[in-house]
């Protein structure tokens, strides 16, 4: 029988979708729109409310946005002095924590910094977050590289990169050299996770025994800028590998998510037929640099990013996104294609775009919650007339949804055999 | 008593874990790690009332002879994850975490207090503790760089900096009006913070928005002499040891009289040791259960390893029936226990005593182990324990207690169910919560005291005390 409704609830060739979610949405005016909660973007009921209709619509997973520092309309060279957009946020993780106990099948991916933290407090939480959610959590690994958020820790000084430098070869170095040090960081994450064998917890009354000790492994991890002992203090999560994720959209960091992670999300630059070339085109160099690092995992799962503004036609969306131009001073540009029409347009292009190889969607929605809605009522109910979209939740846990092996085995495991 | 207004009674509950008072044996405990098992405690702790939730922390594994202790409870879940899932599944309950001053920084740390704050509606509190060892450092960046003297300057700092970053935004930093367009009220960064310090120099602009709380309740653990004046400097509330009643009041009455240099009335620093307890529906029913517990507890490998800790020496080779060692502890050996505090003041002067003890009432090793360890703090009916638990807060001993329950998930159930009422009945623990009231609140700890005035009486206390040791020397 479950192999019977597995057959009917989800299509051979699944579109993957899933959703970006950042303060009031990602127009900088989003906040100013009609539905939105401007005065909640810090409490639980607005999280909560936002994955319970992320749920709704059947989607893989949320992302939560975070930083180690103020948003700011200056990208590189840290806080501006604009009142009008907004600014602050809390701790991505801990969302997702609080989020979890009210959702029951959504993946939760919260960004994490991995420069200045410890690689040992993000392993136990993340594999916590799993526990909480009972196998639904991810990662988003995210580098810090504005020197103003190394001088919130004050232990070492990050010298500043410079804006449109991703040509200077000095700036591509220190690039890759953080990127090394995330690399690391995830590595160590990964490691940790490991260090408890599944079944290492055995309660052994005769013996008096809680584990057998056997079956923990210290990592001893020396790398250039931490070494770590292990092993965890967290038991296995649940998916034993918590699904990570990169946003990418340059050579360096294809290669750090080649390295590090089971999803990358990439950004083909217009939201049309152009883009699904540049995306075939990116889909290259991401499967390339995934042969240069001898990647030992399954295949990077590839999610386009797209920014999206959702209304009954194209010319009202548009009207309603040049009103938040209008509103925040300047025409919204992202680092994704900005796709601005009607919600059966948008099915046209995402089927389009998957021809050229593109997985999954990563949607950013423009305006919350107004955005959301339009993914979840009107674009899934056109993916699933199309029969390209789930019609409820088949699988368990986040890894089994994005088709990843659903609970490998701990490499120590391996090691052994 | 009439016309004394009686104290209301502080009580949070402990998910206990990794030493042997959890009995993990038992066919009634569940799984230390299941969000459930924290779920279940969490509940059964706001059905009655208790003021808050209590999870401890620690960043690696112990060892014993240099290998993992795999004896009692291994592993525990990162602290502010757990409590900040809790938030979901209650709505009064205040809930508090150990964190380390030592392996964390100001910045991230104040995020995650001041978002738990933010998404629990005011319940956060934060137990600092500090530890300088190398073995705990071995999993972190800076390995163990902190000399031991210096844990509490570090952390005395942290929580100040830590203050200064949870005030950071003004009180109606967000204005968040579309009709005017001012998201923020002032056209400057918010957020913006700059401590320097001898532990920390570091500036800039915090993400998080003032909390329900402003300050999140700071608990600190630690009976030293400098842990007390940490305390009395910095914290809401001290998470003691639980001693005798007499002894209960000589702690007391000293770590009170330390606030006044800090310009701090007595009731703004709470005193709670961490305590537990066995019910029973007759006296003898009651230590009657509480023997089986203690055998659960210590077991013969645990009354061995136990032993070994004070010994300071590999035992191994004994009998847990037999007699104890002839031989003095090794104190000035490298310590045999890595990951835990320090149990014993004076080894050598304790051994000898447990000698005496065990030939005086021929005990065996675990036997004796039995009786002067870990005996339960309150056994007896729940009339006699909701008696003896307002005594100690009524005559001074303590303002409360931190109940550690031996069994998870179910422990702190009967306590809730038949021990509480009666305290109710004593007009001592609430009826009910005050929708919308904050830990603080609850406490009775009233608003945030702001950043500066913190770092200000400090100085003053701290140069106050100088002087008293001063003029104590001459």
């Amino acid at each position: 029988m479950p192999e019977a409704v597995l057959q009917e609830t989800v299509p051979r060739q699944e579109l993957h979708l899933a959703v970006a979610l950042d303060g009031a949405g990602w127009h900088p005016a989003a906040w100013r729109a009609p539905a939105a909660r401007p005065a909640e973007l810090f409490t639980a009921g607005y999280w909560a409310d936002l994955a319970v209709e992320a749920e709704r619509g059947l989607l893989d997973f949320i992302t939560i946005e975070d930083a180690l520092g103020l948003q700011s309309a200056r990208r590189l060279t840290g806080p501006d002095d604009r009142a009008d957009q907004v600014r602050g946020r809390l701790d991505a993780v801990l969302i997702a924590a609080r989020i979890a106990p009210v959702t029951r099948h959504i993946g939760l991916v919260p960004t994490g910094t991995t420069t200045h933290t410890e690689p040992f407090h993000m392993s136990t939480a993340l594999a916590t977050l799993d526990y909480v959610s009972g196998g639904r959590a991810g990662w988003r690994a995210q580098l810090s590289s504005q020197p103003e958020q190394a001088r919130h820790f004050g232990r070492r000084e990050l010298p500043a990169l410079k804006g449109s430098s991703l040509t200077d070869p000095a700036a591509v170095a220190l690039m890759r050299e953080r990127f090394a040090e995330g690399a690391d960081f995830a590595e160590v994450v990964r490691l940790l996770w490991d260090s408890w064998e599944d079944d290492a917890v055995i309660r052994d009354v005769p013996t008096g025994r809680f584990i057998d000790r056997d079956k923990l492994h210290y990592i001893d991890f020396e790398g250039q800028w931490f070494s770590v002992r292990g092993p965890s203090i967290t038991p296995r999560p649940p998916q034993g590998q918590l699904p990570v994720a990169a946003l990418a959209h340059a050579q360096v960091p294809y290669e750090f998510a080649a390295r590090a992670a089971d999803i990358v999300f990439i950004t083909p630059g217009s939201a049309d037929s152009d883009g699904a070339g540049h995306a075939a085109q990116i889909i290259s160099q991401v499967r390339t640099a995934e042969s240069d690092t001898e990647r030992a995992r399954q295949p990077l799962r590839i999610y386009a990013d797209l920014t999206v503004f959702l209304d009954e036609d194209e010319a009202a969306a548009g009207r309603r996104k040049e009103r938040l131009d209008r509103l925040d001073g300047a025409e919204y540009r992202s680092d994704t294609a900005i796709f601005t029409g009607s919600p059966r347009g948008l099915a046209d292009l995402l089927l389009e775009w998957r021809r050229a190889g593109i997985e999954g969607f990563r949607l950013r929605p423009g305006v919350l919650p107004h955005d959301l809605e339009q993914v979840t009522s009107r674009l899934v109910p056109v993916l699933q007339e199309r029969a390209v979209f789930r019609t409820s939740y088949a699988q368990e846990t986040l890894r089994e949804r994005l088709g990843l092996e659903p609970h490998p085995a701990s490499r120590y495991v391996k090691e052994a055999r | 008593m009439s016309g004394t207004k009686l104290k209301q009674v502080i009580l949070g509950a402990h998910f206990p874990g990794v030493n042997n008072h959890t009995v993990w044996s038992d066919p009634r405990s569940g799984s230390q790690i299941d969000f459930a098992s924290f779920v279940h405690l969490a509940r059964s702790a706001e059905a009655g009332k208790l003021d808050f939730f209590f999870l401890a922390e620690g960043l690696r594994l112990r060892e014993q002879r240099g290998k993992i202790h795999d004896l009692d409870v291994v592993g525990r879940p990162h602290t502010l994850t757990v409590l900040t899932a809790l938030a979901a599944v209650t709505e009064h309950l205040g809930l508090v975490g150990t964190n380390q001053a030592t392996y964390n920084e100001p910045y991230e740390l104040a995020r995650q207090y001041g978002t738990l704050d933010h998404l629990s509606g005011g319940r956060a509190g934060w137990n600092v503790v500090t530890s300088p060892d190398a073995f705990t450092g071995d999993n972190f960046r800076r390995g163990g760089y902190l000399d031991r003297n210096d844990r509490y300057v570090r952390a005395a700092e942290f929580v100040q900096a830590t203050r200064e970053l949870w005030e950071s935004w003004g009180p109606d930093a967000v204005a968040a009006d579309p009709e005017s367009g001012a998201f923020l009220r002032a056209a400057t960064s918010p957020g913006r913070f700059a401590h320097q310090g001898v532990s920390f120099d570091i500036s800039g602009n915090f993400t998080v928005p003032r909390s329900p709380q402003v300050h999140p309740v700071v608990l600190q653990a630690g009976d030293s002499d400098g842990g007390r004046e940490f305390a009395a400097s910095s914290a809401d509330a001290i998470f003691t040891r639980h001693s005798t009643f007499e002894a209960g009041q000589a702690f007391y009455t000293d770590v009170k009289s330390r606030l006044a240099r800090y310009r701090r009335a007595p009731d703004s620093l709470k005193v709670l040791p961490g305590s537990t307890f066995i019910l029973g529906e007759t006296a003898a029913e009651a230590a009657e259960y509480a023997h089986y517990v203690r055998r659960q507890q210590v077991s013969p490998q645990t009354a061995i390893l136990l032993l070994e800790q004070l010994w300071n020496t590999d035992l191994s080779a004994y009998d847990a029936e037999g007699p104890l060692p002839g031989f003095d502890p090794v104190p000035e050996a490298d310590s045999i226990i890595k990951g835990r505090t320090r149990m014993f003041d004076d080894p050598v002067a304790t051994a000898r005593q447990w000698r005496a003890i065990a030939q005086e009432k021929k005990l065996s090793i675990r036997d004796l182990v039995i009786e002067v360890t870990g005996r339960q703090n309150f056994i007896g009916t729940p009339a006699h324990v909701a008696a003896e638990i307002n005594r100690y807060v009524q005559e001074d001993a303590c303002d409360g207690f931190i109940l550690v329950p031996h069994l998870i998930p179910a422990g702190l159930d009967e306590f809730a169910a038949r021990v509480v009422p009666l305290l109710q009945e004593r007009g001592v623990v609430r009826a009910d919560y005050e929708p919308g009231a904050t830990l603080r609140d609850n406490l009775g700890l009233g608003p945030a005291r702001p950043a500066s005035d913190w770092a200000a009486a400090r100085a003053e206390g701290a140069a106050a005390k100088a002087g008293l040791e001063e003029a104590v020397n001459a």
